[in-house]
């Protein structure tokens, strides 16, 4: 049995299996990755190191993808 | 106006109205709409992906990046610091090295913060992004982005979303002949007559998202604009005649009884 690790996914607190990377998160999540960037504690990472960048207990992760917005729309979150 | 295309950062454009894709019901609206505004152009913002519900559709799956030119913008961004990090993630987000930099100033009026503006523009000019820079109607500051490198600029018809239409005409003027890059005039128009109205002036293009996205009726809205701005980029081109206090006959007396 894998020890869990607790990471913070865009602002929620999560249970994740240890040992998985970035790319298995957002497998995990069914989210295609052509699709978003992924911000690992402020860090901007590179879609070719999705694969390699193992998540560790404490970890914050900010997923963000193209939504609907126009000549300035007002922050909606 | 095949020979009429719009090129910025050696980028050809077909279209001179770019929209906005937020504010509609769904995302079929939202297509619809760009369709019949004839828009090649269209801005995105970027946000945090929904984890918890991924039935949700992509907006992405409705607008194909082959077909449109996805112009990321960094609305809802107050600072340098956030317009930068929102610029980056829209670009690890892979679409491409555009977007429309926003840094606001006000919740209240949403204008821009110039100085934040220039700051962050001359951040990411640097980093190898286009930047289309969302101005006010200042031909200072306009020159002042154009001369850090970017090139074209959004000088605001009005505040975002108020439907006003042009406030300041004379400053758009002095930034049109001013200024030697595209400009696109951004935010505030409200109705068709004044999208012609900024073309007409001598816009290289509009962009909107409210007037066409709060319209009772979006995709009739949207195919006004597009009738709009080409009507109002041919007059541009074929020059109006000066105005005169007084009449001027158009028929000949010769003839009459």
């Amino acid at each position: 049995m894998q020890d869990a690790i607790r990471i913070h996914v865009n602002g929620q607190e999560r249970t994740w299996r240890s040992g998985a990377t970035v790319a298995d998160l957002l497998q995990d999540l069914d989210i295609r990755t052509e699709r978003v960037a992924v911000e690992l504690n402020l860090e901007i990472l590179d879609r070719a190191v999705f694969g390699q960048r193992q998540l560790q207990s404490g970890d914050r992760v900010e997923i963000l993808g193209f939504i609907g917005g126009g000549a300035a729309a007002k922050a909606k979150d | 106006m095949t020979d009429d295309r719009l090129v910025i950062a050696g980028r050809e454009f077909k279209s001179r109205l770019w929209v906005g894709t937020g504010k509609y019901k769904d995302f079929v609206e939202t297509q619809k709409a760009i369709e019949a505004s004839g828009a090649d152009v269209v801005t995105v913002a970027v946000r945090r992906v929904n984890i918890t519900d991924r039935s949700k559709d992509n907006l992405l799956d409705y607008i194909d990046p082959k077909k449109y030119t996805i112009l990321p913008n960094t609305a809802g961004c107050y600072t340098v610091e956030d317009a930068v990090r929102y610029s980056r993630l829209a670009r690890a987000a892979g679409v491409s090295d555009l977007v429309k930099l926003e840094v606001l100033g006000d919740e209240r009026t949403l204008f821009p913060d110039t100085a934040g503006l220039i700051e962050a523009a001359k951040i990411l000019i640097k980093e190898g992004f286009i930047v289309f820079p969302y101005t006010n109607d200042d031909p200072i500051v306009a020159k002042k982005l154009v001369d850090i490198g970017c090139p074209a600029v959004m000088p605001l018809a009005a505040p975002i979303g108020s439907g006003l239409g042009i406030r300041n005409p004379y400053n758009l003027k002095i930034i049109m002949e001013t200024v030697k890059v595209p400009i696109i005039v951004d935010a505030g128009v409200g109705t068709a007559s004044d999208a012609a109205l900024a073309m007409e002036y001598g816009a290289d293009a509009v962009l909107m998202n409210t007037a066409i996205a709060g319209a009772q009726d979006p995709l009739a809205m949207a195919e006004a604009m597009k009738y709009a701005v080409h009507a109002g980029r041919l007059a541009y081109k074929a020059g109006r005649i000066p105005r005169k206090l007084y009449a001027t006959a158009s028929s000949p007396i010769e003839g009459m009884l």
